[in-house]
């Protein structure tokens, strides 16, 4: 993507891959921080993994989505595979839907993310219950929330590296 | 098309974890990688309760210190006289010809977090199989049994608390010896399964276990008793129990030795399989 979003006049620097590598590494870590098995804090990790799925959808994707999903699950001592799992849906969902969910303002991106991160819960949910496992209750679901609560200054954050001045150019086409 | 073979690839995963526990040395592996950064993570998070203790009022600590002086002194009586007992006990046992009791090894060990896996009830203690821990010992501290390691990762190791809906524990009431089956009901909450609506259980009742699957000392204090729903409609009381050790708190905790294992009265050669589901059901047919 040049533009934050595709009916926004500003043009972009091109995203350094470094960045990516960066902050997916710092989201994960975030993720790691052990706060202990507080329901409604947000999942970084899938947060931001949606983040660049959506915006540089030709660099990140499935594949990464799933070697973040593997370290998760070794880090939460959660069953291999459970974020994995997740994390592929919604990376792929992510990338399908990234040319659609640009044309929309911040706020309804938002509800985008929201729903995509809800689906990644949701398919954690159905494979843990299937194996026996113990419901969280209803609040699970707010860390979603919380997430998309976040996308906007996590927008600006994540963009902040590729922004230039505005030029005041009349004449040019875009 | 890459979608199915991710997904595909991710379930083959978590088959092979479940059924097969093929993974557990991949996951040893990363979980050694990954040590250093856990740790690294650890300290803000300690540090900033270092800080609240730090700031905690000085009437609270001394109200703290008063309590804990009490205690002492209530088991003064018992532990002053514990070697004259231990003693005695051994003397009549050898007179009675009863098998010694096992005397279990413990060690020392400190919860360095709860996992945040939201489905289950599991901590991360910081002793690992680098310090001898093996899968399978109980985990208890100063008031009672807190969990069973569960899984043992190079320098860490996880163990899931009684309250873990796929943990159960064979217990028997300290009143009157009537033995049962104590599961995790989720909630922090224990429920005591398959009594009889009939069955001699009134709240307050202590629990302790009863030793039975080889795995727990006996007499270990494990819940009290809160509530007990006797419906005529059902077969089984609904007895509802709370913990009596600190088990959604962090703290110290002792890991007890592996007693050695009794085999099983029909004994058949059971693979060794460690999710928690298979210890229930085996603990359920003894």
């Amino acid at each position: 993507m040049i533009q934050p979003t595709h009916a926004s006049k500003r043009i972009l620097l091109p995203v350094k891959p470094w960045f990516i590598a960066a902050s997916l590494l710092a989201a994960l870590f975030f993720a790691w921080l052990p706060m202990g098995p507080v329901v409604f804090l947000p999942d970084w990790a899938a947060l931001v993994l949606a983040f660049w799925c959506i915006h540089q959808p030709f660099k990140v994707g499935m594949g990464i989505g799933f070697l973040m999903g593997l370290a998760m699950d070794v880090a939460e001592g959660s069953i291999l595979g459970q974020h994995a799992l997740a994390y592929v849906v919604l990376a792929f969902l992510a990338n399908g839907w990234s040319r659609r969910v640009l044309w929309f303002s911040l706020p309804g991106q938002a509800a985008h993310v929201f729903l995509l991160l809800l689906l990644a819960q949701a398919a954690q949910l159905l494979l843990r219950l299937a194996v026996g496992g113990d419901f969280p209750g209803l609040a699970y679901f707010l860390s979603s929330a919380v997430a998309a609560l976040l996308w906007h200054p996590l927008s600006y954050l994540l963009l902040l590296p590729q922004y230039r001045p505005i030029e005041r150019d009349e004449t040019r086409p875009i | 098309m890459r979608l199915a073979l991710y997904l595909a690839l991710s379930l083959l995963l978590v088959a092979a974890d479940l059924r097969f526990a093929l993974l557990s040395p991949l996951r040893q592996a990363v979980a050694a990688i990954f040590w250093p950064i856990q740790r690294a993570l650890l300290l803000p998070v300690e540090g900033m309760q270092d800080a609240s203790a730090y700031l905690a009022e000085i009437r609270q600590l001394k109200e703290e210190n008063e309590t804990l002086r009490a205690r002492q002194l209530e088991q003064a009586n018992l532990l002053l006289r514990q070697e004259h007992l231990a003693a005695e006990n051994r003397r009549l046992r050898a007179l009675l010809a009863m098998a010694e009791r096992v005397e279990a090894p413990t060690q020392a060990a400190q919860i360095l977090s709860a996992t945040r896996d939201p489905f289950s009830r599991k901590v991360l203690l910081d002793r690992g199989a680098a310090h001898g821990i093996v899968e399978g010992q109980p985990v208890i501290d100063e008031t009672g049994l807190v969990g069973q390691i569960t899984r043992v990762l190079p320098l860490t190791s996880e163990a899931t608390l009684i309250t873990d809906k796929n943990m159960a524990v064979p217990v028997e009431l300290a009143r009157n010896g009537l033995r049962a089956v104590l599961a995790g009901a989720g909630g922090g909450v224990l429920e005591l399964k398959f009594l009889p609506i009939n069955a001699d259980v009134e709240v307050g009742d202590h629990l302790v276990t009863s030793g039975l699957d080889g795995v727990y000392l006996p007499g270990l204090p494990v819940a009290e008793v809160t509530k007990i729903d006797r419906e005529a409609s059902s077969t089984f009381a609904r007895i509802e129990c709370a913990p009596l050790a600190g088990v959604e708190r962090n703290g110290p905790v002792l890991v007890m030795g592996k007693l050695a294992a009794t085999p099983p009265p029909n004994a058949e050669p059971a693979p060794e399989r460690s999710s928690a589901k298979a210890r229930k059901a085996r603990s359920m047919r003894r």
